[in-house]
């Protein structure tokens, strides 16, 4: 038996709020993030909307010094250190310290480095300028460049990892955490992951015809997760971050403890069996989602609420197929589920952190967010589920347990299971 | 230019590199950018290329590892501008 892992902090950039109070609130009134955005239609592409936070650039020099601040330009990097150190204020920890924190490591995944900052880069380099580019500019290219700043200002003593498994790089930062504080290898996490609405990313997703279109003139319509009007699905950035302890150095320190990570698992379909580099290997699916309930102690039917990958293609349907298998549960047995892509668009990297915090959120204060957009339910999905598995309105409800998984690019799966913490 | 006016310009250049804002003001030629003004010493790198658009000169790298003081990067900006 290992030891027990719980969250004592929490911090987001989500499209629709920034920090916790304002996106609780958000997520609770099923309010958009998604806007117009002008340069993905100046640009050609066929998608023209996105879910970008309304993030302050001055608000970095609440959190980093003012020798740091000057020369970042990395939003993906901001948007994480925003995140992560408004988790570790939220866990009651100071900033500073002398001596590094030789117990707290830090996981934080990002899908790619700064394309800005790498354009900066192509840029000089290609006008052979290599002489002008800086001392500051490979902290911000390095695909470690976010956890680099967080560790650094956080001194951070114990592993320090950056990861990346496309869309499923949230959950799994956040897995990877729990097992270091579980094993015992590390006391506290910093987990979380980024992401920025960077044309260069996503204008490589909208060539493969896979990004929304259809509700170019409706922004706050576009992303329409498990609906027979699903076309693809929206851009989304941010950042979120918790702070995951290990349950005796929590409580001896006196700890608030928001909920407790029962366990998780992560594969890969080995693009097999009909998986592969873009679609998942169910049997992948299965296994993974099966082996989080068995390695977190739980029973299929303790499930809740299951916060799922969704993000609004042909792959929805297939996913509820994976999840009622599965848990062998179907109909209004089925349980509770949302995606919170409905609201912030899919965040790639930054997805599985952003409704992870989510999904702590709906634990603590007992209540199951909408799925925004869904009026019209895909009738596959309806022969599967009941069509009250899917609220449209928020649901006050005590939660006990939630299922949240993430399936990524390169046929890799992670899920975790949340639950409230009792003592 | 005198070496006065350098120094005057010279803190601005040296601003966004140092926490150190009392020591900025009264920096002299013998003000070490390292020891006293806690510049990283990474950023020493940041600061020749910003004098160079500043002055529009260009610091070698035997003059640029000359400048690790105030009056050694006095000298080595007079000098390059008195060869521009």
């Amino acid at each position: 038996m290992g030891k027990r892992v719980v969250i004592t902090g929490l911090g987001v950039v989500s499209p629709n709020g920034i920090g916790i109070p304002s996106f609780l609130n958000a997520i609770q009134q099923g309010k958009s993030g998604i806007r117009f955005d002008p340069l993905y239609e100046e640009l050609h592409m066929s998608c023209h909307v996105a879910g970008k936070p309304e993030f302050e650039w001055e608000s970095l020099k609440n959190y980093i010094s003012e020798v740091s601040f000057h020369g970042l330009k990395g939003t993906n990097i901001a948007y994480g250190i925003t995140a992560a150190l408004d988790a570790w204020k939220d866990s009651g920890v100071v900033y500073d310290t002398d001596e590094p924190r030789w117990e707290t490591g830090c996981v934080f995944g990002n899908s790619a480095p700064d394309a800005e900052a790498t354009k900066t880069v192509i840029n000089r380099v290609d006008s052979k300028e290599v002489k002008k580019l800086g001392s500051r500019v490979v902290e911000q290219t390095m695909n470690s460049g976010v956890t680099s700043f967080i560790s650094g200002r956080l001194g951070l003593g114990n592993r320090v990892v950056t990861n990346s498994t496309a869309c499923a790089t949230g959950t799994q930062a956040i897995l990877m955490g729990y097992e270091y504080i579980q094993s015992g290898m590390a006391q506290r996490m910093v987990v979380g992951s980024s992401e920025y609405i960077d044309p260069y990313i996503f204008g490589t997703f909208d060539s493969m015809r896979v990004l929304s279109r259809k509700f170019n003139d409706q922004p706050e319509k576009a992303s329409r997760p498990m609906s027979a009007t699903a076309g693809g699905f929206v851009p989304g950035s941010g950042a979120a971050a918790m702070i995951l302890e290990d349950l005796d150095f929590a409580l001896a320190r006196g700890a608030r403890i928001y909920a407790e990570v029962l366990g998780g698992a992560a594969n890969s379909g080995g693009q097999r069996g009909g998986g592969t580099m873009t679609a998942p290997n169910p049997t992948g699916v299965l296994r993974c989602i099966g082996d989080a309930i068995t390695k977190s102690g739980i029973k299929p039917s303790d499930v809740d609420m299951i916060s799922g990958h969704l993000t609004a293609t042909m792959a929805d349907k297939q996913e509820i197929q994976c999840w009622s298998q599965v848990l062998g549960r179907s109909g209004k047995d089925f349980p509770l589920t949302n995606s919170l892509k409905s609201m912030v668009g899919h965040c790639l990297s930054a997805a599985g952190s952003i409704e992870s915090v989510a999904c702590v959120l709906q634990i603590i204060h007992g209540f199951v967010h909408p799925n925004i957009n869904l009026e019209d339910p895909n009738t596959d999905i309806l022969k599967i589920i009941d069509q009250s598995c899917m609220p449209t309105n928020m649901i006050k409800r005590e939660l006990n347990v939630i299922a949240k998984a993430n399936f990524g690019f390169g046929d890799v799966n992670s899920c975790l299971i949340f639950s409230k913490f009792s003592n | 230019m005198t070496r006065e006016e350098i120094l005057t310009e010279l803190k601005s250049v040296f601003a966004p590199y140092t926490s150190n804002k009392e020591m900025l003001e009264s920096i002299n030629d013998q003000t070490d950018l390292i020891g006293d003004l806690k510049i990283n010493s990474a950023n020493l790198v940041d600061i020749i290329i910003d004098a160079e658009a500043k002055y529009n000169i260009e610091i070698d790298y035997d003059s640029a590892d000359k400048m690790i003081n105030v009056g050694s990067c006095i000298d080595v900006i007079s000098e390059k501008l008195n060869h521009r």
